[in-house]
């Protein structure tokens, strides 16, 4: 069953470095943005979905942007709580409780230098009696011990994690708004620094300034928007631990379930899709991602993305805006995820466009050890 | 020993973890009904449901489940490089620790060796096993 809610507008806030802007003026103006490729006004939302904007972020943006809404949500489940927003807000739409939805968010980590990677010790958090006292870099060290797993089960190579870096630099390299746009090889990736083995420093995504803002409405809505409105054919998320001692098996994750239930309603198989928008904060995250969701065998996922199957022309082409490795990171990506994929649906991606692009799917992870996913199916009309 | 070494650690979930820890004890909740061994402490059995949990000393022994070398600090007064790994005990539960006194590759037998330190009581890191 084909559900019954569309994104009508989507935008990018300012990215890389921004100083001339707020948080909440960076996803005010991100909402304008939308709203007009929605044919909407300010007035019009009466859901807000954000994260990490502040204490009771969707009561902060509501104010800020002179709304009282009929639905607030500011679940956290990490970078992918915006994919899960989308699963909130579907289910509000259809039954009929909200019409328009605005998911929005902003962040100025890079410059802020607000981003922590030690966490405290203390005598009453699961997580600082039992984890930060061993010093892990908060949330490096989490996703090089779940990627030795992976290399250990299954073979995956430094080589073949570098490829994902690699792909998405091609990317990157027809995104103007891209960070990081200089070439890039695997020798490249292999011989920068060694950050947490087995990551070097092009394993890692960038940690820059940026957000975004996406209007999600009725089907009666839609037809008003001034560009192509684009139906959620499936949405899914869950999640697993917050400590790694507590992640079962490293090499599984709550992306099989989303995927498959986001497939299941979509109609969909992985084999369909035309366009990924994997979740990269690391490299070694796309190739899990990829066996989570189908795309191939569990283990699997190092070989698949050998031969640059990910790349510009290759068989899955997957951040396709270069990626949180190459395009943009601003702590959560989840979002910029989405925007890429009604970008890439709406045939508006210019010379990253890929041709005839009719499924995409924009999937969301989140926390510091893979603890949660969200996967997203979106059509073309 | 510094005050708040000597202060009762933790939480009142997991106060008895860290009073074993300071005899250098590694104890893990064991399940009376199941057998199930509970490592981080809850006030029931995650398996069965049952109550009648009970603290008991688990063999300090295991494999390494994955292991990653640190080369950045996560903050200034850190000495790099130093491995962070997830341990297997043999009871079942995992947790995190650091490897010390050698090397150690994924599937390798260890054992636990306490750490003092000064903000609390020690903490387990793990050391190859020469019995293996
Ligand atoms: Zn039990």
């Amino acid at each position: 069953m084909t559900r019954k809610a569309y994104i009508a507008g989507v935008a990018e806030t300012p990215l890389g470095k921004v100083v001339d802007q707020t948080e909440l003026s960076m996803v005010a103006l991100a909402a304008k943005e939308a709203l007009a490729e929605a044919g909407m006004s300010v007035k019009d939302i009466d859901a807000v979905f954000v994260n990490y904007m502040g204490e009771e972020g969707s009561v902060q943006v509501g104010e800020y942007l002179g709304i009282e809404p009929r639905w607030g949500d500011s679940t956290d489940i990490g970078g992918g709580s915006f994919e899960a927003f989308v699963d909130h807000a579907v289910l509000a739409i259809e039954a009929g409780r909200i019409e328009v939805a605005l998911i929005a968010y902003a962040s100025r980590q890079r410059s802020r230098r607000n981003r922590q990677l030690a966490g405290a010790d203390d005598s009453y958090s699961i997580w600082g009696q039992f984890e930060t006292p061993f010093r892990p870099l908060m949330p490096i060290t989490h996703y090089a011990l779940i990627a030795a797993r992976h290399m250990h089960e299954f073979g995956t190579t430094p080589e073949q994690l570098a490829e994902v870096a690699v792909s998405a630099r091609h990317w990157a390299r027809m995104n103007e708004k891209a960070w990081s746009r200089d070439s890039l090889t695997v020798s490249d990736v292999l011989d920068s620094p060694v950050i947490a083995t087995p990551f070097h420093r092009h394993d890692i995504c960038l940690r820059v300034d940026g957000g975004g803002a996406l209007i999600l409405t009725t089907p009666e809505r839609a037809r008003d928007a001034a560009k192509k409105a684009i139906p959620v054919l499936g949405a899914a998320h869950g999640h697993t631990a917050w400590n790694l001692s507590q992640l079962g098996d490293f090499t599984h994750s709550a992306g099989v379930r989303s995927g498959r239930s986001a497939f299941a309603q979509a109609g969909t198989r992985p084999d369909d899709v035309d366009v990924l928008e994997p979740y990269d904060n690391f490299t070694s995250s796309v190739i899990m991602q990829i066996e989570d969701l189908g795309f191939c065998a569990r283990g699997e996922g190092g070989p698949f993305v050998e031969e640059g199957r990910l790349r510009p022309g290759g068989g899955l082409p997957a951040s396709t805006m270069g990626g949180g490795l190459s395009y943009n990171h601003p702590g959560a990506l989840g979002l910029l995820l989405l925007v890429e994929a009604v970008r890439q649906l709406r045939g508006e991606a210019g010379e990253r466009q890929v041709p005839d692009a009719r499924i995409a799917v924009a999937h969301g992870i989140g926390g510091v050890c893979n603890s949660s996913a969200a996967t997203v199916v979106l059509g073309r009309e | 020993m510094s005050k708040a070494a000597r202060e009762t650690w933790g939480d009142p979930t997991t106060a008895a973890f860290w009073e074993a820890a300071r005899e250098h004890r590694l104890v893990l909740q064991r399940c009376a009904d199941c057998g199930h061994w509970q490592f981080y402490p809850r006030p029931f059995c995650l398996e069965c449901g049952s109550s009648a949990l009970s603290w008991k000393e688990a063999s300090g022994r295991g494999r390494v489940y994955s292991s990653s070398e640190t080369h950045m600090a996560p903050s200034p007064d850190i000495e790099t490089p130093y491995v962070v790994a997830v341990v297997e005990l043999d009871e079942g539960p995992k947790l995190m620790t650091n490897i010390v006194n050698g090397r150690c590759r994924i599937g390798d037998r260890v054992r636990v060796r306490w750490r003092e330190r000064e903000e609390g009581p020690p903490i387990p890191d793990f050391e190859p096993d020469p019995e293996g």
